[in-house]
């Protein structure tokens, strides 16, 4: 895809270091992906990550859907950001696009409003005792993977390259908006023509594919998919999206989202079983990766410890095409080795349920 | 002897300017940025309202500097204005009795509307581009075909807040209206929409010419500002847009999307204000002494301002504005002598 | 597909898609009457309106709609009109607004 110069748009990302902090709703859908980040940046990247069990949620979604007040959610940021002092880090790195919202929108408040930063160290102080550092950096950690998008190529066992074709795998990015559409300048490449996943795929080989609803949202919302009434809205956007990107017969999706990948993904199924709709090649949905589960199959990871078990649309076609070698039979087994159960065929798998996973388990 | 003015920047309004101060007895010196004069006019292919080609206001401009032997010292940009002269890049003084400020304006960069795809799509091109295309009688798409469905955005870099320029510019509702119907005239089969968020026909004949384009030449406009273009898996451009008018959304994809940019102010009127003791406007433009007695003066005694330096201007309004320049500056010299 | 009751359906796109509406009907408006293309917005013809007073009828908002191709309802909604012709003593650009109702009722029965 062309861009302009998405040099315009960087960022100072540390290089080491990092204080992290999880998403709440990303170990549910994708609970691969955060222990994958973490592997990737210790084992392969040899990198100090503080993976502290004492943060929390940012509150995030609360603050979204107004149950959670302004005040409360800045005592609840500088918490976290006092634990990443107290634990001697000054790298804040999150796996969630709303916390990297927030946490953004929070840093820049106190910068143009000081008063409000003095009365949340005072809630701070007052609630937990605690003394607010700010982070020297703050990064979302698709920042971090594209920091290092040379050294995993370096270290590639598989490339975004069809194995049958030998062409570059097809591959629709998509962008969280609190990413960069609330600050274009916090993001690499900006707001319209973000760089951070593209810079991934196309370091390991895959191609771009610009669509024309690229850059519109996927519907999450907050209250628009919490409450029942408004879901109808909430997933069409999806719906729009799929409709624009089928089209260009695009191999998978990538996300640096939490909220929009489980979007992608499980709207997939609900599209499927209300209209019969499926958006990808031979009646199949089109496979939703994380950032952290393609930059696993890069280096070779398993797919099943990367997690991708619990994706609603099967991820084996896209498998096969990168040559990723798997055992079907381990599909549903955990990490202890015991059977965690199988989902209902679906709709937007069809085609794709294999007969051999009946037959082992 | 004769008193000398020099004039800084030859476009339009500078020639005009000198032509007049030569008529009525001044020697006038004109300084210009680059090789040759003309200035923006040299790239354009008709004007407004009439299609009069630009060739035909430009040229006699050109011929009166060389049959009436003006001086213009081309390729040389002036560092520094005072009243009693210009210093130029390289530190060479030119002595004068009063300097006329004729520097114009700079054309908006597209690229900095990135939603618009300048640049990166095929086909997005400014409103500039197009009188260059019409210049070499190529207008076409990338790929040699002709455009079956064109959209024109008006207001690209002007009332824009997000781009800092919060100005209106003036001339590209109708250079919109104009562009659309020469469009129109090369492929009659083609739709063209105009989205605009007002339009503003301030001069004669410019009403009566919109119009025309919508009556007689069938050119729709929409009401809504495109809010992005994004390219189709057929080569075309989508956009979309309110139709403000009807409150729906609107999309449709199109061949060519024409961006109609804004006049901003020069990036060095700053400088040239400090070092001339001038006064800036809010949107950067030179600051007039006063909007109906003082036009054309600055702050500065001996130092007088034409065109499009002080405020988006027409070719028309910057050619009137020359004269009443020229006039004022005779007018000072005059009664300096007495 | 099986029969999931998820207690929502999939909302329809409200924009109007230039792309996929047919233009032929609102194109032959326009020929007929050329001058409705002069139209500028500015509601004098709903300010008059009889019905409008009175009703949703927004005689602007349905013309300009059937000029993008929306032509569902548009019928229905010209029916309302008086054809009392104050919108047409009022129109700035001269449009025969009376008789566009007529058109319109004309051209767009079976939509």
């Amino acid at each position: 895809m062309k861009r302009a110069s998405w040099q315009e748009y960087q960022k100072d990302i540390a290089d080491d270091k990092y204080y992290y902090a999880r998403s709440c709703i990303r170990q549910n859908f994708f609970p691969g992906s955060e222990r994958a980040f973490l592997d990737i940046l210790r084992n392969d990247l040899g990198r100090n990550v503080m993976d502290d069990p004492m943060h929390t949620s940012c509150t995030g979604i609360g603050y979204h859907s107004d149950v959670v007040p302004l005040e409360t959610i800045m005592t609840v940021v500088a918490r976290q950001f006092a634990l990443m002092g107290e634990a001697g880090y000054e790298n804040f790195i999150s796996s969630c696009i709303t916390s990297f919202g927030i946490y953004t929108e929070i840093l820049n408040t106190w910068e143009e409003f000081p008063e409000t930063e003095e009365r949340t160290r005072e809630y701070l102080y007052k609630a937990t005792g605690r003394e607010l550092v700010k982070p020297r950096s703050l990064a979302h950690t698709s920042d971090i993977v594209f920091h290092f998008r040379d050294e995993i190529a370096r270290k590639a066992k598989r490339k975004l390259v069809n194995v049958y074709t030998g062409r570059p795998l097809r591959v629709v990015e998509h962008i969280g908006c609190h990413y960069a559409k609330i600050f274009p300048k916090k993001g690499i490449g900006g707001s319209e023509f973000p760089y951070v996943l593209a810079g991934m795929i196309e370091s390991w080989g895959g191609e771009v594919v610009d669509y024309p609803e690229r850059r519109h949202c996927c519907g999450f919302g907050f209250r628009q998919y919490l409450v029942q009434a408004n879901r109808g809205y909430s997933i069409a956007n999806t719906q729009k999206k799929l409709e624009s990107m089928s089209p260009y017969k695009p191999d998978f999706i990538v996300a640096n989202c939490p909220g929009c990948s489980m979007f992608l993904d499980k709207w997939q199924y609900a599209i499927a079983e209300m209209e019969g709709t499926t958006y990808g090649p031979d009646g199949q949905g089109i496979p939703v990766l994380t950032y952290e589960e393609m930059a696993g199959l890069v280096l070779g990871y398993d797919p099943w410890e990367l997690g991708m078990q619990m994706h609603q649309v099967d991820v084996e076609p896209l498998l096969d095409k990168m040559g990723v070698e798997y055992d079907p039979a381990a599909k549903y087994l955990g990490r202890d080795g015991r059977y965690i159960g199988k989902p209902e065929r679906a709709a937007v798998n069809n085609g794709c349920q294999r007969a051999i996973y009946d037959i082992k388990l | 002897m004769k008193p000398r003015v020099v004039i800084v920047g030859g476009g339009a309004a500078g020639m005009a300017a000198a032509l007049r101060l030569e008529s009525r007895g001044v020697e006038p010196v004109i300084v210009e940025r680059e090789e040759v004069t003309g200035g923006k006019v040299r790239n354009w292919h008709k004007l407004f309202p009439t299609f009069t080609p630009a060739e035909e206001v430009l040229e006699p401009l050109c011929r009166g500097i060389v049959e009436r032997g003006i001086e213009c010292r081309t390729g040389v940009s002036v560092e520094a204005v005072s009243a009693d002269g210009v210093v130029l890049a390289g530190g060479e003084r030119v002595e004068a009795d009063a300097v006329v400020v004729a520097t114009g304006f700079t054309l908006f960069d597209a690229h900095r509307k990135q939603e618009y795809g300048y640049g990166i799509y095929d086909n997005v091109v400014t409103s500039a581009d197009l009188e260059q295309m019409m210049n070499r009688g190529s207008v076409r798409l990338a790929d040699g075909s002709a455009p079956r469905r064109i959209a024109i955005l008006h207001c690209v870099g002007s009332r824009d807040e997000k781009v800092c320029q919060s100005h209106c510019s003036k001339v590209c509702c109708i250079t919109g209206v104009k562009q659309a119907i020469e469009l129109k005239k090369m492929f009659p089969e083609a739709d063209v929409f105009n989205f605009y968020m007002d339009i503003r026909m301030f001069g004669p004949g410019y009403e009566e010419l919109y119009r025309e384009a919508q009556q007689s030449y069938n050119i729709h406009f929409v009401r809504g500002r495109i809010s992005e273009a994004s390219p189709t898996i057929n080569g075309r451009i989508q956009i979309k847009a309110e139709d403000t008018l009807t409150g729906r959304p609107l999309k449709m994809s199109i061949d060519m999307l024409v961006l109609l940019v804004g006049m901003r102010a020069n990036d060095d009127n700053a400088s040239l204000a400090a070092s001339a003791g001038l006064a800036l406007a809010p949107n950067g433009f030179m600051q007039n002494k006063d909007p109906f007695t003082g036009a054309v003066r600055s702050q500065r005694e001996g130092i007088f301002y034409a065109g499009a330096v002080t405020a988006p201007k027409s070719l028309a309004d910057t050619l009137a504005e020359a004269s009443m320049a020229a006039d004022a500056v005779v007018d000072y010299l005059n009664a300096d002598r007495r | 597909m099986r029969n999931i009751k998820f207690g929502y359906g999939i909302s329809k796109p409200r924009a109007i898609d230039i792309d996929s509406n047919d233009l032929r009907k609102s194109n032959e408006i326009l020929r007929e009457m050329p001058e409705l293309q002069t139209c500028i917005g500015c509601g004098s013809c709903t300010a008059s309106c009889t019905a409008g007073n009175l009703t949703q009828f927004n005689f602007r908002r349905v013309h300009t709609l059937v000029r993008r191709g929306e032509y569902m309802g548009a019928y229905e909604e010209m029916n309302k009109c008086m054809l009392c012709g104050k919108c047409r003593l009022v129109c700035p650009r001269g449009i025969n607004t009376r008789g566009l109702a007529m058109l319109i009722k004309r051209k767009l029965g079976d939509f």
